[in-house]
């Protein structure tokens, strides 16, 4: 498990709520035994065209454009930024599973699913709850190349402008 | 001082130690395990060169993968068959007891926990699995947890949790007929919300739910975490007692007579402060269906699917439209006018004998609709098939048109071959509606096995309420 301390890393805007386990990660890539490798298929259904399935090559399956993390500006992203109850249902571990293995180091939500939220602290990736108003200031602002600091000694998040929350 | 909650006291009948910051770690009495959450925790022992801690709390049973077709044919997906196999020699390597695919036994590990007697009142439960919330029915703190927690539970028998906070939801009067635990939980979750429970363990009381069988309490329980409780709890009582009495992992003898006296205990304190209160009126409680893409998502069958532009709430828009468009359905469309292409009786929220004989006794007689393509019926043990045979529920189902199974999880999440494509819709017994979830492209209502098999008669949603009353 990577040691969290300080992040100053890209933002991706996710704008959903109840963002479901089942939607981070479907149950065919839950048949895989091991605990990597399940970053290709991160919110399989909406970032591909095509139905994914496990072990497959994901190098030249059709990309969803419409989908935020296809989206270039986006490439890199290492903060996820998104609605309230992330996570929510099934208790798959595999979900942070294939949010660490993809890139992402921190989520930031409103709110977590419990189990969810749990899970991500065995696994190196920061949960940070933040208040609706903050989220919906963050998604207004985030665009191109929108960078936050996330340090957690301090628990503070900083935004491009230098304003701390 | 204020009394204590059945939380309370469950919690604090468990507590190993307390941390300065108020966690805790906690002794757990079952663990129960199946293939799809297990194979990372026990190559973690492996590495770790660790054993189980106690064996003989373990109890696993492969239940997602498993194929509900003949069984002598083994599987035929090989990443399926793999993780099954390694569930089989991980088992076998730690010495942990597993009912395999050839044990009539075997079955959903929801099912199999309470049915065994494996899972009792006044145990604390865990399995990496959320709907692990089901076995609160017989009064045990029981909660679905990740693979890391898996591998920390085989290890030391222990985790470390902080404690929910407390909320009660009283269901008061009587259910009108027709109306079943899964219309009263799906009741509580359109009022509630998908996150209304985060964060709390949600005891359920009234009268209405005190009337339930323990397996109407399993169903209740089965679905806290689609309210965003991890558990679920409904005191002890009489019902409770009865259904544990001889069951083949029960106490015996004296130490029956011990558990009872304790199990009697099982009960909030009149006195006991709750963080949360949520009151119902059973009466007012129509039959479910879901018209959306989360379990809230809900409405009474003579209703309608609601007009995103009446909702003010911006995110809970966007919400609406979005699953509107996933579901292929209109604002307003009346919930009688959908249509299903299959329909799924199973899971470890229905697929016990009385959701069975619900299901069964539906259909009068009378064959599914020409329009409907499949409708799979899955028994969630090889005892619940055995006995559903044995009341020669078989034939009612076989005769109608429906296809009886094998047990497991089956089109709940189809991790195995039993599946929806693209655009179907299903009426389902399950727990989620969530997209992709029984299928890719597949769209799920979630219902009673009642309105289940009503839909697979009728080739769409019926209202049953006014079957059940006897109006036209």
């Amino acid at each position: 498990m990577k040691a969290f301390t300080q992040l100053t890393a890209l933002v991706a805007p996710l704008d959903r709520a109840n963002i479901d386990t089942d939607a981070i990660i479907p149950k065919q890539f839950l048949k895989s035994i091991r605990r990597t490798g399940f970053g290709p298929f991160l919110f399989d259904e909406w970032r591909y065209l095509d139905r994914g399935e496990p072990e497959m090559d994901c190098t030249h399956r059709p990309l969803n454009p419409d989908f935020v993390l296809n989206q270039p500006q986006y490439q890199g992203a290492q903060i996820l930024l998104t609605r309230e109850n992330f996570g929510c249902g099934s208790s798959r571990e595999h979900a942070p599973w294939a949010l660490d293995d993809y890139g992402f180091r921190v989520v930031i939500a409103p709110s977590f699913a419990d189990i969810f939220f749990n899970n991500c602290f065995k696994n190196g990736i920061l949960p940070i709850v933040l208040a609706a108003d903050l989220v919906d200031l963050l998604f207004n602002e985030v665009k191109d190349g929108y960078q936050l600091n996330i340090d957690l000694q301090t628990q503070t998040i900083t935004t491009p402008s230098g304003q701390k929350n | 001082m204020a009394g204590k909650t059945l939380y309370d006291k469950l919690w604090d009948d468990h507590v190993v130690f307390t941390e300065d910051d108020g966690s805790c770690l906690i002794y757990i009495d079952r663990h129960l395990l199946h293939e799809v959450t297990s194979p990372q925790a026990f190559e973690g022992l492996r590495l770790t060169q660790r054993q189980p801690w106690r064996t003989s709390r373990n109890l696993a049973v492969a239940d997602h993968n498993v194929p509900t077709t003949d069984r002598n044919l083994g599987i035929a997906d090989p990443i399926s068959r793999l993780q099954v196999q390694t569930l089989e020699n991980n088992c076998a390597e730690f010495g942990i007891t597993e009912f395999d695919m050839s044990d009539i036994r075997q079955g959903i590990v929801h099912v199999v926990g309470p049915e065994q007697g494996a899972t009792l009142p006044g145990m604390t439960v865990v399995c990496g699995d959320s709907h692990t919330s089901t076995h609160g029915a017989s009064a045990a703190l029981a909660f679905g947890i990740g693979t890391s927690e898996v591998e920390h539970a085989l290890a030391t028998q222990c985790l470390v949790q902080k404690k929910a906070k407390n909320f009660l939801i009283n269901v008061k009067g009587q259910a009108a007929p027709g109306v079943t635990a899964k219309d009263i939980v799906l009741a509580i979750i359109g009022k509630l919300g998908t996150a209304g429970g985060t964060g709390y363990t949600i005891e359920f009381a009234g009268e209405a739910i005190r009337a339930l069988s323990m397996e109407g309490r399993m169903t209740i329980c089965n679905m806290a975490i689609e309210a965003g409780a991890r558990a679920g709890l409904i005191a002890a009582d009489d019902v409770t007692i009865d259904y544990y009495r001889d069951r083949p992992y029960s106490p015996k003898g004296d130490n029956w007579h011990a558990a009872v006296r304790h199990w009697q205990k099982l009960h909030s304190d009149a006195d006991a402060v709750f963080e949360k209160v949520l009151e119902l009126t059973a009466s007012d409680i129509k039959p479910q269906v879901t018209w959306g893409t989360s379990p809230e998502m809900v409405t009474a069958v003579d209703g309608a699917v609601p007009d995103p532009e009446q909702e003010a709430d911006p995110v809970k828009r966007e919400g609406i439209l979005r699953a509107l468009k996933y579901m292929g359905l209109r604002a307003g469309q009346k919930i009688t006018e959908i249509y299903v292409d299959k329909v799924f009786i199973g899971s470890c929220t229905n697929s016990r004998i009385e959701d069975l004989r619900l299901a069964a006794a539906t259909i009068a007689g009378r064959h599914k609709a020409e329009s409907v393509k499949q409708v799979l019926v899955v028994p969630g043990s090889g005892l619940v098939k055995q006995q559903a045979e044995a009341e020669g529920l078989d034939k009612i189902f076989i005769a109608a048109g429906f296809e009886w199974r094998e047990p497991g999880c089956s089109m709940c999440l189809a991790m195995n071959a039993d599946r929806l494509e693209a655009g179907e819709h299903c009426a389902s017994t399950s727990n989620r509606n969530f997209e992709g979830r029984q299928g890719f492209g597949g769209r799920t209502h979630l219902v009673s096995p009642s309105m289940a098999a009503a839909a697979a008669i009728a080739g769409h949603f019926v209202n049953i309420a006014e079957t059940a009353t006897g109006a036209v």
